[in-house]
């Protein structure tokens, strides 16, 4: 159809375009109205102003931006191993699932801000990257298990008689039926936790305050002890970019994995 | 005369000099009671012969996908048996029944192509792919998909999947196919074209195929044997032998024999469903 959005190029330039042009737009207008109505730096500091704080300090806040994103990925591939681990489990073995589930909601459902302080005790205080670590897995690895676990039970049922019929091992029905089956549960619940492994490392980094003294959230506490509020922006700049980047990323594996078979990746024809 | 239609009485014994040769699957006396107290099969007997295409003909829920799933082994009987009198029987009491199955749905692994389908039953057999791609190949060919054999299911249409689902049964050379209603989703046109595909398949391999179905046509176009069952409780309640040659072709599905078979099938079948509303 004529003046449908569906041809491929005009929707992807748009897609693109249009979000950059009101970004853009947004910009100005900020930029305009601080000026105007001379508003103090302390309070809300001009779009040039944080700009020009992200290229001064570029250097540290760069460093702190990779400490943050390490100990995000590192909770990222934990939490994965053990959600898929914990999701084979649950399947192969009711017991388990009977018995651990409810402790894993426990775990989902405490505000992991109330655990940090127990969490940074029991590692020691010299080892505050640890508890980042643990506290961000923790954060994180819920979607992956109870996706995966979902995914892993969503077996097309024939499919699972076939396998019975051929005399199929337990083995073989997790290496070819279940995991593939749940593959695309599993790529949801990886994009929900990248973003939450985020949230995760830098709720604990506020929370270990000065004993890092190096991740991103510290920046942003720092800076704003020192009333420097653009270097806050700044460091605010870069954990949203994080968190972006980490979503593309993974929602581009997913594409990836699934554009042959699954509905979610293949284009429509109409 | 060829073309005559016989009525066997239920549960005939076969007392010829010819059927004294052992049937391939003989089913006595089987009943299933499933555990909310309905009864799906009642005293359920039946000799299935090597080589003969035997359909089961019934109205749904007269249980005849269940005695078909029993025969594959997948869920026992809950009185009754069902022996393979020509199988081996292994240490544990289960007996080799080399069988492919087709279920209703083409039931594809939708993140695997044609040809990985084809070679899941080997695959767990434990041979190795590049072992298996021969037959493969030629299972593929067998049903007519050699172009699309690194397709993923979504990409066929509803016939060619069903197609891959017979490939993949046929990948391990079965001596017994069941179907279980395999064309019931499909178009007339593409049911018929696979009526005659399976037909020119089973005269070439001589297999023996147990068909679930519940088209009369599709039944009496097919089998040699119709078994005609009942529901509630589910059980057979006639046999209809379809002596008509092979092979069977379209000239035979508009012929006036054709037309008196499914005549007299389709009285069976409401005779005996009359029956049932008696009781």
């Amino acid at each position: 159809m004529a003046g449908e959005p569906t041809g491929e190029g005009t929707s992807r330039l748009a897609r693109v375009v249009v979000p950059v042009l009101l970004g853009i737009l947004f910009l100005c207008l900020w930029e305009f109205l601080v000026r105007w109505l001379e508003v103090p730096k302390f309070v809300l500091p001009a779009p040039s102003l944080i700009f020009d704080s992200l290229l001064n300090d570029y250097a540290t806040l760069a460093a702190s931006m990779w400490k943050t994103l390490g100990i995000t990925i590192a909770a990222f591939f934990v939490a994965l191993i053990l959600g898929v681990t914990g999701a084979i489990l649950f399947t192969q073995s009711r017991v388990f699932e009977i018995s651990l589930f409810p402790y894993a909601v426990v775990l989902q459902v405490t505000p992991i801000v109330s655990i940090a302080p127990f969490i940074l005790i029991w590692v020691g205080l010299d080892h505050t990257e640890r508890a980042l670590l643990i506290l961000a897995t923790i954060v994180a690895f819920f979607p992956i298990l109870s996706n995966t676990t979902l995914g892993m039970k969503s077996v097309d049922h024939n499919l699972l008689n076939l396998f019975d019929l051929y005399h199929a091992s337990r083995w073989q029905r997790l290496r070819f039926l279940q995991l593939p089956s749940a593959m695309p549960y599993l790529l949801g619940g990886m994009k929900i936790s990248g973003g939450l492994a985020l949230i995760g490392t830098v709720v604990a980094e506020f929370v270990a305050g000065s004993g890092t003294g190096t991740g991103l959230a510290w920046r942003i506490i720092e800076s704003s002890n020192r009333l420097n509020i653009p270097r806050m922006f700044a460091a605010l700049l870069l954990l949203s970019a994080l968190g972006v980047t980490i979503f593309f990323g993974l929602s581009a594996v997913e594409r990836l994995a699934l554009r042959k078979w699954h509905e979610s990746a293949v284009g429509r024809e109409n | 005369m060829a073309n005559s239609i016989s009525v066997l009485a239920p549960k005939a014994p076969a007392t010829d000099a010819a059927e004294i040769k052992r049937p391939l699957i003989r089913i006595a006396g089987v009943s299933k009671v499933y555990q909310n107290g309905t009864v799906a099969l009642s005293d359920v007997n039946l000799d299935v012969q090597s080589g003969e295409f035997l359909s089961l003909l019934g109205p749904s829920g007269c249980g005849k996908s269940t005695l078909l799933r029993m025969i594959a082994g997948l869920g026992a009987p809950s009185s009754g048996a069902i022996d393979w009198p020509q199988a081996m029987y292994d240490v544990s009491g289960e007996p080799e029944r080399s069988l492919g199955f087709v279920f209703q749905e083409p039931t594809l692994m939708p993140w695997a192509t044609v040809s990985d389908n084809v070679y899941l039953p080997l695959r767990i057999a434990g041979v190795r792919r590049r072992d298996a791609a021969p037959r493969i190949g030629e299972v593929i060919r067998m049903v007519g998909l050699e172009k699309f054999a690194d397709h993923y299911p979504r990409e066929l249409s509803g016939g060619m999947k069903m197609r891959v689902s017979i490939a993949r049964a046929l990948a391990v050379k079965p001596r017994v196919l069941l179907m279980d209603e395999p064309f019931a989703a499909l178009d007339e046109i593409t049911r018929f074209k696979l009526n005659n595909d399976l037909l020119a398949l089973w005269q070439e391999q001589k297999w023996t195929v147990i068909f679930v179905t519940h088209s009369v046509y599709e039944s009496v176009y097919l089998s040699n044997r119709i078994a005609v069952m009942n529901a509630r409780p589910g059980r057979i309640m006639t046999e209809l032998v379809v002596d008509a040659p092979y092979p069977r072709t379209d000239a035979f599905r508009t012929s006036p024999v054709y037309n008196e078979f499914c005549r007299v099938t389709s009285a069976e079948l409401k005779r005996t469903m009359a029956d049932e509303e008696e009781h």
